[in-house]
């Protein structure tokens, strides 16, 4: 108890006195998993609307999928990553392993279900009557599709907000791609998993408040969205 | 060459067809009110004017070009018109981007697209409101910036569907006001929905009647409400008295019509055995206490069987053989103390009945 409660202490201490090694763990965590879900984002967005207002065979059995794999676990991505990367692997030759920028990747895989999902979720949302309305407006195909993505702007940005809130809490990925190096590829999440094995609270548990601190101004700013 | 055909122009929902074989031509500068009730398939007719929706069967030629040519066709046609929906939704913006959003698709920018946008809001008499969300707005303020943003691209055709349906009397005559502004400082052609007939006449230079996906009757609006051509059309356009009877005399186009004994004189060139119904509208009757000698061929006897009062006009239910519906006003119903059992005259003029023939 008291070790816990020394480690804590020493922990926010960290914190307050901005150390160096913390921050630059969670400023490398930020990098990464706002990068992952502006990537996703750009991709996700379009893929959306066009998933959204094209009619084709298929397509629902496309969003359940894109449904399904809302919770998928992080470590199956990591493997597939890690197969695709590795050296023996069908892209190894771009020698990305065990650097941010596969992590971003990994992490990307991660979210776009979850940003594709939410788009749609979020487009449905909008009245068809709006689509009317701007088409009888002379909006062009694509012109009718930013107004519906802009009528569901508050949705669409909480899916984006969920979307990194799941990168940059995720574990499995940076850990299995990222490799954990120090300075390099080091994030919160496999920094608190390393540090606590090795038996350094107070380096986890200054990394967790900060996560958690993350999650909740994410939630803060998710709830006030949902308010508007 | 009509500036606006339609030419055996169909629509399915699944399997049900909601509108059927409208060849419907509207001439430059014109002001066409389709009128129906609700579930004849108005809106469905506009949307597929507006080109908003795909025809099922049929051709849209606008300005002499089919517009299933391409969606290139299509856009740009559409560009030309504007489409006020009948429960108008505004975008979750400002008052003002609202009216410029058309504007702004069309590439307009800058101070000609501010000019533009606040001219319109001045003339809609939402200035003050400009810079608040749409969102907020009461209904018909809705409808208002409905009409400003359609009206702010200058549409060389407004589809207006039901422009006042949902509106309070106060909000909906002033919509009608600022449609018939338009009407008088735009030469847009305009084509208009709505169920409320007396609206169409208003605002309308010629209409059209729909009922069950079908267009009835098109033409100038006096003949329509005058002239109905079936029995549908006339009960929709309000003349409540149609009788039903057998041609048994045709002399110099003034025929006798034989209704169950009683006999109506009429103007008509249906030949003797012809079964007709016979249409009067109901402000063309007048009511007398006795008999009186005056130019009207047509005097039944009858009871009175229900009396109610229509704001300046009473409606008076008469039974004098057939039933006959005849609208006077109040101070004339006042004066002869009409009421229920009471023995009256009826009189129309043989040329205040329009005779159609029946299928």
């Amino acid at each position: 108890m008291i070790e816990l409660w020394h480690g804590l202490t020493r922990a926010i201490e960290l914190i307050v006195t901005l150390d160096p090694e913390v921050m630059e763990i969670a400023g490398r965590s930020l990098q990464i998993s706002v990068t992952s879900a502006l990537l996703a984002s750009a991709i996700c967005l379009p893929l959306g609307v066009l998933i959204h207002f094209r009619r084709f065979p298929g397509k629902r059995v496309l969003v359940s999928l894109i449904q399904t794999f809302f919770s998928i676990p992080t470590v199956a991505i990591g493997l597939f990553v890690f197969v695709l990367f590795s050296r023996a692997g069908p892209l190894g030759g771009l020698d990305l392993m065990f650097t941010p920028l596969v992590m971003v990747l990994g992490q990307m895989i991660l979210i776009t279900p979850i940003l594709l999902g939410l788009t749609i979720a979020a487009l449905s949302g909008v009245d068809k009557a709006i689509l009317d309305t701007a088409r009888s407006l002379g909006a062009s195909g694509f012109q009718a599709a930013v107004v519906a993505l802009r009528e569901a702007r508050f949705a669409v940005m909480a899916a984006v907000i969920m979307g990194f809130g799941r990168a940059i809490s995720e574990v499995g990925i940076a850990l299995m791609v990222g490799g954990n190096i120090r300075g390099f590829t080091r994030v919160i999440t496999t920094a608190i998993s390393l540090e606590t094995s090795r038996g350094d609270l107070e380096l986890s548990l200054a990394l967790g408040i900060i996560l958690i601190s993350i999650a909740l101004i994410i939630n803060i700013i998710l709830n006030r969205i949902q308010q508007r | 060459m009509p500036f606006i055909e339609t030419v055996n122009l169909g629509q399915k929902y699944g399997e049900r067809d909601i509108l059927k074989n409208i060849n419907l031509r509207v001439e430059r500068g014109e002001v066409f009110a389709l009128i129906g009730p609700t579930g004849a398939g108005k809106t469905t007719l506009l949307r597929l004017i507006d080109l908003i929706d795909m025809p099922a069967t049929g051709k849209i030629y606008f300005d002499g070009v089919d517009t299933a040519e391409s969606a290139k066709v299509r856009l740009a046609t559409r560009r030309r018109m504007a489409f006020v929906l009948q429960k108008p939704v505004v975008f979750n913006r400002s008052v003002y981007d609202n009216v410029a959003c058309g504007l702004r698709w069309r590439g307009m920018k800058g101070s000609d697209l501010r000019t533009r946008v606040d001219g319109i809001l001045e003339m809609v008499g939402l200035s003050a409101d400009k810079s608040r969300n749409a969102r907020t707005l009461s209904g018909g303020e809705v409808q208002r910036v409905a009409i400003a943003r359609a009206i702010a691209v200058e549409p060389e055709v407004l589809l207006l569907d039901e422009p006042t349906a949902n509106l309070d009397p106060v909000s909906a005559s002033r919509i009608e006001e600022l449609v018939t502004s338009i009407i008088r400082h735009y030469t847009t052609t305009i084509i208009m929905a709505t169920h409320d007939m007396s609206q169409g006449q208003r605002l309308a230079d010629r209409l059209g009647v729909m009922m069950s996906g079908e267009l009835l009757q098109t033409g100038d609006t006096r003949d329509v409400f005058t002239l109905p051509r079936n029995r549908e059309v006339a009960e929709f356009v309000g003349v409540e008295n149609v009788i039903d009877g057998v041609v048994v005399s045709s002399e110099d186009r003034v025929v006798t019509i034989d209704s169950g004994g009683r006999f109506i004189e009429a103007i008509s060139d249906h030949a003797v055995g012809v079964e007709v119904s016979a249409c009067v509208r109901p402000e063309d009757i007048t009511l007398a206490l006795s008999r009186v000698s005056s130019s009207a061929r047509n005097s039944f006897d009858g009871e009175v069987r229900w009396v109610v009062s229509m704001g300046p006009f009473t409606r008076v239910e008469i039974d004098c053989g057939f039933p006959l519906v005849a609208l006077v006003t109040r101070k004339s119903a006042g004066e002869m103390g009409l009421a229920k059992g009471q023995k009256v005259f009826a009189a129309f003029k043989a040329t205040g009945v329009h005779v159609i023939k029946r299928n």
